[in-house]
């Protein structure tokens, strides 16, 4: 065993100084669970931050009603073996009270409404600060994210009039009204996510793994087709195919990719040579350049 | 489980280097080359760089187009914000902090210097040393930031001449004797970040250039060596009291070291008490350390019950920062509204926060090495000026050029709670 602390990867140092920055800046703390891997790493590193003590906030699910049902099996038995409360709040709700409408068409997707879902809960709990995995490697308007970012009373982003980070000081000083989102993976690579993983022996959902399911190709991308919740047209033709999920959205905005990678060595090794992006399988981001910039103004995380 | 690889895998140097130049020095062409021949660029990406090129005319890939992110960006064609990009190699990660170069955003330069222990400076290899050139040199050596890459552009322009690099070395090198910070290394590198020489790969083009890449050259540099290093530092950031029956009596003080390291058994003194006690253990989650190494985050517990909070620190005995209810220090201001003497701010130095009063405004330091300004009653959005400040109660502190970490603090304004400046103690 080491004798001394210099082996700690300086990425895993940097993102629990931030979570116990969070715990001490703010009141009602709370992290934003998706059940994907960047969550779960989130869910590790604050574990890390506070032991020997419990994580000192609940973790928190904007449930679309579309994820995969693995997803959801391994969220609920996480937050039992960690003892920490886990709230749950569903898009689906918001539709049943008129205040977001479902899409439709060959595109629909939930996962814009996810935005006033997870508005309404934060304001519901007065949480002022929400911890999400968001990584500034993700995509381009994400790499000028902070690492504290300041939303106003409407959960917008004004990429225009972000406080200056320098050093490591994280200024937490919020008025009445305002919550911040705090993203302490922001320096991390999607292979430093997973190797991670690989080194901590984190457990993470199944669907990140090769197995077989039915699909469908459309737009060169690869469809889940094991349920009724991906709009299907009658010429687009169902097979089985040994597929994996690099991200782990919502069904109807996630794409599978080609891969026999059935263990985390051989996922590592995978994204390693991998020439894709990440976000290169999500389908929400190719409706426009500046998809995700828009949705970020607009609350989405 | 089988561990093949992970431990190539996890990165334990990460390098920061933040770049600056002026509006069309080339700056997103640089990053996008390093992106491109590290090959860093995802086949998505790289696909969406083409398609653009081409709906531009263009008979070249704009490799800028794989840095600047927001849509006013893309719009006005110019870079507005600190964008951080990544890539790695076989023996480091590196963040590039992609900072504007343009007059009115110094803010963002000393944000991206801020963090970064290298920086590039670009000139256009036409144009030569100007104005912006003297002010990207500044901030870098005010912010202490130890290696600095003056990497002479568009040799491609100049027909690859020695003569134009030496000449424009020679013009660098005169700045260079104005500079407060005398140990910052300076590495000179002619490059054409179009053609893509000497940036990752060396070149024909230059033969009369017997040095390393830009890539080379960074990839040698020895991470403990260019980072500061000082005498141990402990904020305490959070006190972990798990109150559960294994762990009833834990008192467990949470924080990052800088500096330097901290050992089982060492006396150390916890500020502002003064109280001395000795430390017990070192965890870094459930495994205990013999030894706290510098930058890591660790929960370290006393021999002795003494009352320590969050914004305390511990320290050596016989090692004692600088105690003290005000101080002097060199401040870049960075917001719209102006700062004043006789104002009150928030003075947020490491995690700790106090009140303060602007004392004195001393004279303000033009950033482009032309002497300073007396008599001033204001400062505007980034100006840099040496100011006196008065605190509530006393903060622990050392000066700037001994401690990057214990000597730097931000300005944040009471009424709207922002970050207003940023400020390195004398």
């Amino acid at each position: 065993m080491s004798t001394n602390t210099s082996h700690i990867n300086p990425l895993e140092n940097e993102a629990i100084y931030i979570m116990r920055e969070v715990a001490a800046q703010f009141e009602k703390p709370v992290l934003l669970f998706s059940g994907g891997k960047d969550s779960i790493t989130l869910v590790r590193l604050a574990q890390k931050a506070f032991w020997p003590a419990k994580i000192p906030f609940p973790l928190m699910h904007i449930d679309t009603g579309h994820n995969f049902p693995e997803t959801i099996e391994f969220r609920d038995r996480l937050a039992k073996e960690l003892g920490v409360e886990l709230i749950v709040r569903n898009v689906q709700d918001s539709i049943d009270a008129g205040k977001v409408k479902e899409e439709s068409g060959r595109y629909a997707s939930r996962n814009s409404l996810q935005t006033t879902t997870l508005l309404d809960a934060i304001e519901e709990f007065k949480f002022d600060a929400c911890i999400g995995g968001a990584r500034r490697d993700e995509e381009k308007a994400r790499a000028k994210e902070r690492i504290f970012s300041v939303r106003d009373d409407f959960g917008q982003w004004d990429e225009k009039s972000q406080r200056p980070e320098l050093f490591d000081m994280l200024n937490g000083d919020i008025e009445l009204g305002q919550n911040v989102r705090v993203f302490p993976i922001s320096n991390w690579t999607e292979l430093d996510v997973w190797s991670y993983i690989q080194k901590e022996e984190i457990e993470i959902p199944s669907i990140y793994f090769a197995h077989k399911r039915k699909t469908f190709v459309r737009d060169g991308m690869i469809w889940s087709a094991e349920d009724d919740i991906v709009f299907r047209d009658a010429e687009e033709i169902v097979e089985e195919r040994l597929v994996r999920f690099r991200t782990v959205g919502d069904m109807s905005c996630t794409a599978a990719v080609l891969s026999d990678a059935v263990s985390i060595d051989k996922v590592v090794s995978e994204i390693r040579d991998s020439s894709i992006s990440e976000r290169g399988a999500r389908i929400d981001d190719k409706r426009s350049e500046a998809a995700m910039e828009k949705r970020k103004q607009q609350g989405y995380f | 489980m089988p561990r093949a690889n992970s431990q190539q895998l996890i990165k334990m140097e990460v390098l920061k280097i933040a770049t600056a130049g002026s509006v069309d020095d080339g700056k997103s062409t640089l990053i996008g080359r390093i992106l491109y021949d590290t090959k860093s660029l995802t086949s998505d990406k790289l696909e969406a760089i083409e398609k653009t090129s081409k709906q531009k005319g263009y008979d070249y890939l704009d490799f800028s187009l794989a840095t600047d992110g927001l849509v006013a960006e893309r719009e006005q064609g110019i870079t507005i914000d600190v964008a951080h990009i990544y890539f790695s190699t076989a023996k480091k990660s590196y963040i590039i902090a992609d900072t504007p170069g343009h007059v009115e955003y110094t803010r963002n330069m000393v944000t991206g210097a801020s963090t970064s222990q290298a920086a590039i400076i670009l000139i256009d290899a036409r144009k030569g040393v100007i104005e912006q050139t003297n002010r990207h040199f500044f901030i870098n050596n005010l912010l202490r930031v130890k290696e600095v890459i003056v990497a002479i552009n568009k040799m491609d322009l100049v027909d690859y001449s020695e003569e134009t690099y030496n000449a424009i070395k020679s013009d660098f090198s005169e700045l260079m004797s104005k500079r407060d910070y005398e140990n910052q290394n300076i590495t000179f590198i002619p490059v054409s970040a179009l053609k893509g020489d000497n940036v990752v790969n060396k070149t024909d083009a230059m033969p009369w250039y017997n040095g390393e890449t830009i890539l080379e050259h960074l990839e040698r540099l020895d991470l403990a060596a260019v980072s500061n290093v000082g005498t141990p530092r402990f904020p305490v950031q959070y006190v972990i009291r798990p109150k559960t029956e294994d762990f009833h009596d834990f008192r467990g003080f949470a924080g990052k070291v800088y500096g330097g390291e901290l050992n089982v058994g060492d006396t150390v003194v916890a500020l502002p008490s003064q109280t001395k006690s000795k430390i017990k253990e070192i965890y870094a989650y459930d495994k205990k350390y013999q030894t706290a190494s510098r930058r890591s985050s660790v929960t370290i517990t006393l021999e002795d019950e003494i009352n320590v909070s969050r914004g305390d620190m511990i320290v050596k005995e016989g090692d004692l920062p600088t105690i003290d209810k005000q101080f002097t220090a060199t401040i870049a201001w960075m917001d719209s509204d102006q700062l004043k003497a006789g104002t009150k701010y928030v003075i947020q130095h490491g995690v700790n926060k106090v009140l303060a009063k602007v004392d004195k405004i001393h004279h303000k330091i033009n950033p482009d090495y032309s002497g300073i300004e007396e008599n001033v009653d204001g400062l505007g959005m980034n100006d840099i000026a040496k100011v006196t400040f008065k605190l509530n109660k006393p903060i622990f502190f050392d000066a700037f050029k001994n401690h990057r970490t214990n000597g730097s603090f931000i300005v944040i304004d009471t009424k709207n709670n922002n970050t207003v400046g940023a400020g390195f103690i004398q």
